[in-house]
């Protein structure tokens, strides 16, 4: 059984929570106590239906002003696979938030209310999706009741969306439209009756038909060495076993590989889950990996196939979402974590901050809080890091701030180089 | 919902829960593993195990005992220790009751349930725990749902929601200022569904009180209470023989059972599947108001 996670994201009142509620309630999801307090709770707001927003509304805060704080995670299962859904809130915060939902999605779902179509917020939601190179984007117009279920109006939506999409939208990116009622269920999981004009796909049917992505197992071999298993005792006593999960590619017992930084060779001896021996492990996979050779590797380090080496990069140019109160500044020191390695890293520079609406880069000298922006970063030690365009499980990295240890940004590896490029510059 | 029975544990989930666990030993000086003899904590034991083979554990167990557990969790507990020679480590909540540190409670609904958080914290600062592992998830109340995998404290015990750290692209930033800690869920994602696929498919043993068996108990506020020496009734509560099970494991005071002939994984499993109260639906302490769980994780709470 595989899993899917996806991300929904949608402006204050675009019905996002009623939404999810209803997702759950046509999979069968809500156990009867939590429906019957749902139930009783709208009755005492007076409402003559079950709101069924209420099931992820959770904090107290959240409650009292009836809106959304944090990410919220919602499970649910069909017989084919689980899903877990990251309910990120449309208003405080939305970069920030939806980021951190939305960071490993296979999927993209960016609600618009038909009345009042593509708004500004709805191109953000698709910049950060496109940010994070979710393959599948599927565009829920809802409301459809309270426009007459409108062809013209759903048509409206998909053209005014397209105008924007196609400017940023990668190669393979796949974006589907979906008009629905989420109060109702029209095309939740059920097919509307009240759009005969639409013959696509309910959202439900559009996530069990999502392919999950194949192309991670294929990609070159990146294995962070995460933690040394050294047991030291009798029946184990030569045992020095690297834990670590593969973050792309796959990794085969005979498999000849090079240690980073050190650039040692060795070759796959063994590869465990536990105490089961495998011919070969999988992106995803948490194993353990025993070489041929004792040769200098600890945590930190990587392990990757001979002849596939990603650059050992100290300067990278990198695209940061910034998730901080403190703003970002330039010359400022910062740790970088990019999986399990941390290293000493500074900003050079600010390139350009892209405002995600109108696309237009501005400069400038520091980034606020849910700025989006192009940075140039140089590094204490080199990180072995992909674009992330190229491998989505190896180019991202946090910033840390070390006055308050927080993760206070997102950065997406653009171009990684060995050192500072050398500029050309005209006299 | 039959057709959910052959459904098969997500392998992702384990991969994840790994991944997170190595994290944690390498990350941090001092962790612990917080186990409370339930079926989460125990699964977590399991994955420990799995992490680090074939060396130890590289961390110790810490239970909170009460002194309301039921007995069938305890022995279980010691006996898996000694299995895999875990470095277990227990404190009492009668010990900070002694010490005036927790006050116990009084009338019907007695329960130490709340108490435990004030042992824990002192567990903590005693032993200097950076990091500890629970087996909450996500899945299991709406506040839960909305806690990083991992959770930054204050030095007493403190959940923050406005203050949590973005985790992003899997990435866990286990620095922390001195004073603070952090509290870490490995099973965040799993739902109690995909917990006990996972023990069965793994043949987890798990406490017996889990499965059908013979109990006195009294029935109060539509639910079924386990009688014991610690349950405060009234004359009119008549003790009953009942074949009952627990979903869940806490105190033999805030815990329910339910009617149940499951006296195994798979009736445990198609029981799960048909029914219609949620797990927490049997936890009585979360029934005190609708934000209980909330309010107690503010405080330190688990």
């Amino acid at each position: 059984m595989d899993i899917l996670r996806f991300n929904t994201a949608g402006s204050v009142d675009d019905g996002k929570s009623t939404l999810i509620g209803r997702l759950l309630y046509d999979t069968q999801s809500i156990p009867q106590d939590k429906l019957e307090a749902i139930a009783a709770s709208s009755r005492r707001k007076g409402l003559d239906f079950v709101d069924l927003s209420l099931l992820t509304d959770g904090l107290i805060a959240e409650r009292e002003q009836g809106i959304t704080i944090d990410v919220a995670h919602v499970y649910f299962s069909t017989p084919k696979r689980k899903y877990i859904i990251a309910d990120s809130p449309g208003h405080v915060e939305y970069t920030r938030n939806m980021v951190t939902g939305a960071s490993t999605a296979h999927v993209s779902v960016i609600l618009i209310d038909a009345r009042h179509g593509v708004v500004d917020q709805t191109y953000r939601h698709f910049f950060i999706s496109t940010l994070l190179r979710i393959p599948k984007v599927l565009v829920c117009v809802n409301k459809m009741d309270l426009v007459d279920f409108s062809q013209d109006v759903f048509s409206n939506v998909v053209s005014d969306f397209y105008a924007f999409a196609e400017k940023i939208r990668f190669e393979g990116q796949i974006i589907d439209f979906i008009p629905v009622c989420g109060l109702h269920g029209d095309n939740i999981a059920t097919p509307s009756q009240r759009m005969p004009w639409y013959e696509g796909r309910t959202l439900l049917q559009e996530l069990e038909n999502t392919e999950i992505e194949e192309k991670n197992t294929a990609l070159p071999a990146r294995f962070p060495v995460q933690y040394v298993v050294r047991p030291r005792t009798e029946a184990f006593h030569d045992y020095r076993g690297y834990a670590g999960r593969l973050a792309s590619g796959t990794l085969r017992v005979g498999d000849k590989v090079t240690a980073l930084p050190s650039g040692q060779q060795s070759v796959v001896r063994q590869i465990q889950k536990f105490d089961t021996d495998l011919p070969e492990a999988h992106a995803g996979d948490s194993v353990t990996v025993l070489l041929a050779d004792d040769i200098d590797l600890s945590r930190g380090n990587m392990l990757v196939r001979h002849g596939e080496q990603p650059v050992e990069a100290k300067y990278l140019v990198a695209q940061v979402c910034w998730m901080a109160h403190e703003p970002l500044v330039a010359g400022k020191l910062y740790w970088l974590q990019h999986g399990n390695q941390t290293v000493k890293a500074r900003v050079e520079g600010i390139e350009h901050v892209t405002l995600p609406g109108t696309l237009e880069q501005v400069a400038a000298t520091q980034l606020k809080l849910n700025d989006i922006a192009t940075v140039s970063l140089k590094l204490a030690q080199p990180v072995f890091a992909d674009p992330f365009a190229a491998n989505r499980a190896n180019g991202g990295f946090i910033l840390i701030d070390p006055a308050s240890n927080n993760t206070a940004g997102a950065g997406f590896v653009q171009e990684a180089h060995e050192s500072v490029p050398v500029q050309e510059f005209s006299i | 919902m039959s057709n959910f029975s052959k459904r098969k544990f997500p392998r992702q989930l384990e991969d994840e829960a790994i991944h997170i666990i190595r994290e944690v030993a390498a990350q941090f000086e001092r962790p612990a593993l917080l186990f409370s003899g339930g079926k989460d904590s125990i699964t977590l034991v399991r994955l420990a195990q799995k992490a680090f083979y074939p060396a130890r554990i590289p961390f110790p167990l810490l239970h909170i005992d009460t002194g309301h557990n039921f007995p069938e969790t305890l022995d279980f507990r010691d006996q898996l220790a000694a299995e895999l020679h875990l470095d277990l480590i227990v404190r009492y909540v009668q010990d900070s009751i002694n010490q005036g540190k927790a006050k116990e409670e009084t009338g019907k609904y007695a329960s130490r349930n709340a108490l435990q958080t004030v042992t824990l914290l002192d567990a903590i600062e005693e032993l200097k725990f950076d990091a500890c592992i629970g087996g909450a998830r996500r899945d299991e109340e709406k506040a839960r749902a909305k806690e990083r995998v991992f959770s930054v404290r204050d030095e007493f015990g403190q959940w923050d929601a406005k203050r949590q750290r973005p985790e992003v692209f899997g990435i866990l930033n286990g620095k922390i200022n001195l004073g603070e800690n952090v509290r870490v869920f490995p099973i965040s994602n799993w739902t109690e569904l995909d917990v006990w696929n996972y023990i069965r498919e793994e043949g987890i043993g798990i406490p017996s009180i889990y499965y059908a068996h013979e109990r006195d108990i009294i029935e109060r506020d539509g639910l079924i209470w386990p009688h014991s020496e610690f349950l405060h009734t009234s004359p009119d509560e008549v003790v009953q023989r009942r074949v009952v099970r627990f979903r869940t494991v806490g105190d033999m005071t805030c815990t329910a059972a339910v009617e149940s002939l499951a006296d195994d994984i798979d009736g445990i499993i198609d029981e799960i599947l048909r029914a219609v109260i949620s797990e927490r639906g049997a936890r009585i302490d979360d029934k005190r108001s609708e934000a209980a769980m909330e309010k107690r994780k503010q405080q330190g709470y688990f």
